[in-house]
């Protein structure tokens, strides 16, 4: 008994830092309709450089982060300028071939800057990496862990009351439902987009540094992680923020009860856990356009 | 004093030349209607204006400033709004935030979220429901009272009764009455003749991308505007030259 919830709670856990992950890869998908493969790469690129204000300068990361999330804003910021505005002009695949490109660049000039070594930011938050609290039960969950959860729910809730209840929020909406009405309703969307896709990145740098402080990165890791944030957009539903939760959490579950089967089921079970929801989803939507289609013979 | 100056504007719709050289001047305060067949060009010409479309020749001068190069969302801060054919709601979002949002352009004037209330009280009753799920005449009264929110100095209103029933159309042209009173300039491009020519000031044909006729709407019968409606007045002449 005691085990099975061990293993609900270290999933759940865990799931916190994929919906973190996926956070701003949902955000910029519901905003802008852009899949950008660059996410996992942006990711390390922000573990980086709080590893580099770490290791050169001394500064830890929980202050770094306040230098490096605005720093991954302006990056969002520039990105948007360079590569997601042009790139969205030309129709529905270029997004996703520009920033598949702009992954292989990022990791490529990582790879050039600080070398093949594996970094990790734990040492720079001497035991906060594997301290823990005891639950009743015989129970353990770790403090990082719980940190990195509680960020999750934050950052997703932040970005649901930024789109519900303010006025940029409703810009944002606005240019998502439909960019010329928007334009002709007097909002700049290229302003919009600009600060959404700063947003988004904003979000990558904390998911950066979880990913720093839980485990290792190198300049080749930015595919892995974005694997798995696709695959918690995807299961909680794509550009639904709280569906991103769900997702995150159910990968996470899914992760742990396949390491508990076999040491290789980890990622298996993960994929696994993807691929049936992906499946279920399209045939949903397939039947359900389907009973719709009837429906309105009948009726027409 | 001119609202309005536009100086042989040339617009495409997709490689088809829709605007072709169309120049018209609106003094401030007043109507004017643009009638003429489907084709005809006023839709891409009232969006042209709006910069919801690119022009390739000429000018579009507003209140002495050029504004033929700036992007829409500029103009409406200026003062010039569109209401779109097809109304284009943002449909996923409430009555309320489509109306909060035309207010972006945040320039001041009499209109607000109160006052458009009352000149569409059909709103009051639906202004939590999802723009998405209205009537027909509910949501044009929507986007009319959208772009009223920009509080804007020159009002273009583009098929404000496509799709609507008789009754809802009466209904959002008693609503637009109230802007007649205040003499707000508008250009309306409206199917109805009948409506067209009590509701405005002043009248022009449009015919193949260019203005064929122009003239104040009380002086102009049915019958004369219906002759240029389709270049009658060209074939006939032609006939009579040959």
């Amino acid at each position: 008994m005691s085990a099975i919830a061990n293993l609900a709670l270290q999933g759940t856990l865990l799931g916190g830092y994929y919906a973190l992950l996926a956070s701003g890869l949902s955000f910029l998908f519901g905003v802008m309709r852009i899949i950008n493969l660059a996410h996992g790469s942006l990711a390390v690129v922000a573990g980086y450089a709080l590893w580099f204000l770490a290791e050169r300068l001394g500064i830890g990361p929980f202050v770094g982060i306040l230098v490096v999330m605005p720093l991954m804003g302006l990056l969002g910021w520039i990105l948007h300028r360079i590569i997601f505005e042009r790139s969205m002009r030309a129709g529905d695949l270029v997004p996703i071939l520009s920033t598949f490109g702009l992954a292989t660049v990022a990791d490529n000039v990582m790879f050039q800057k600080f070398g093949a070594d594996t970094r990790s930011l734990a040492p720079y938050i001497d035991t906060f990496a594997y301290d823990s609290w005891q639950l009743p039960g015989d129970l353990y969950i770790g403090q990082l862990s719980v940190l990195v959860f509680g960020l999750a729910v934050v950052v997703l809730g932040g970005l649901h009351l930024l789109l519900a209840r303010t006025s940029l929020g409703r810009q944002i909406r606005a240019a998502a439902e439909d960019p010329e009405a928007a334009l002709l309703t007097g909002i700049d969307t290229r302003r919009i987009y600009g600060i959404a896709t700063a947003i988004a990145v904003m979000t990558v740098a904390l998911a950066g540094m979880a990913l720093g402080m839980r485990a290792t990165f190198d300049p080749y890791g930015g595919s892995q992680q974005l694997v798995f944030a696709f695959e918690a957009v995807v299961i909680g539903g794509a550009g639904s923020l709280w569906g991103t939760l769900v997702g995150g959490v159910v990968l996470g579950i899914a992760q742990s009860i396949g390491a508990q089967l076999n040491p290789q089921g980890f990622l298996i079970a993960g994929h696994a856990v993807f691929l049936v929801v992906l499946v279920a989803r399209l045939y949903a939507s397939d039947r359900l356009a389907g009973i719709l289609r009837a429906l309105r013979a009948r009726t027409g | 004093m001119t609202m309005l100056r536009v100086e042989g504007l040339h617009a495409m719709h997709g490689l088809l030349p829709a605007v072709r050289g169309v120049s018209f001047d609106i003094a401030a305060g007043d109507t004017l209607a643009l009638v003429g067949a489907n084709g005809a060009g006023k839709t891409t010409l009232l969006r042209t204006l709006a910069g919801a479309h690119p022009a390739t020749g000429g000018r579009i001068v507003f209140d002495g400033t050029d504004i033929t190069g700036w992007p829409a969302h500029r103009r409406v801060r200026e003062g010039l709004a569109l209401v779109p054919e097809g109304r284009r709601l943002f449909p996923g979002m409430t009555v309320e935030d489509n109306l909060r949002l035309g207010a972006t352009a945040g320039r001041a004037g009499t209109w607000t979220i109160d006052r458009v209330r009352e000149a569409f009280p059909q709103l009051v009753r639906i202004w939590k429901a999802k723009a998405g799920h209205l009537s027909g005449g509910e949501q044009q009264a929507t986007a009319i009272g959208r772009a009223l929110m920009a509080n804007p100095r020159v009002l273009l209103l583009d098929e404000i009764s496509l799709g609507l029933s008789p009754k809802a159309v009466d209904g959002v042209y008693v609503s637009l009455q109230s802007l007649r009173d205040a003499r707000t300039t508008t250009i309306l491009v409206e199917q109805d003749l009948n409506r067209s020519l009590s509701f405005s000031d002043r009248v022009a044909c449009m015919l193949e991308g260019r203005i064929v006729a122009e003239g104040r709407s009380a002086a102009m019968s049915r019958d004369e505007v219906m002759a240029h409606y389709f270049g009658v007045e060209r074939a006939a002449a032609a006939r009579d030259r040959a």
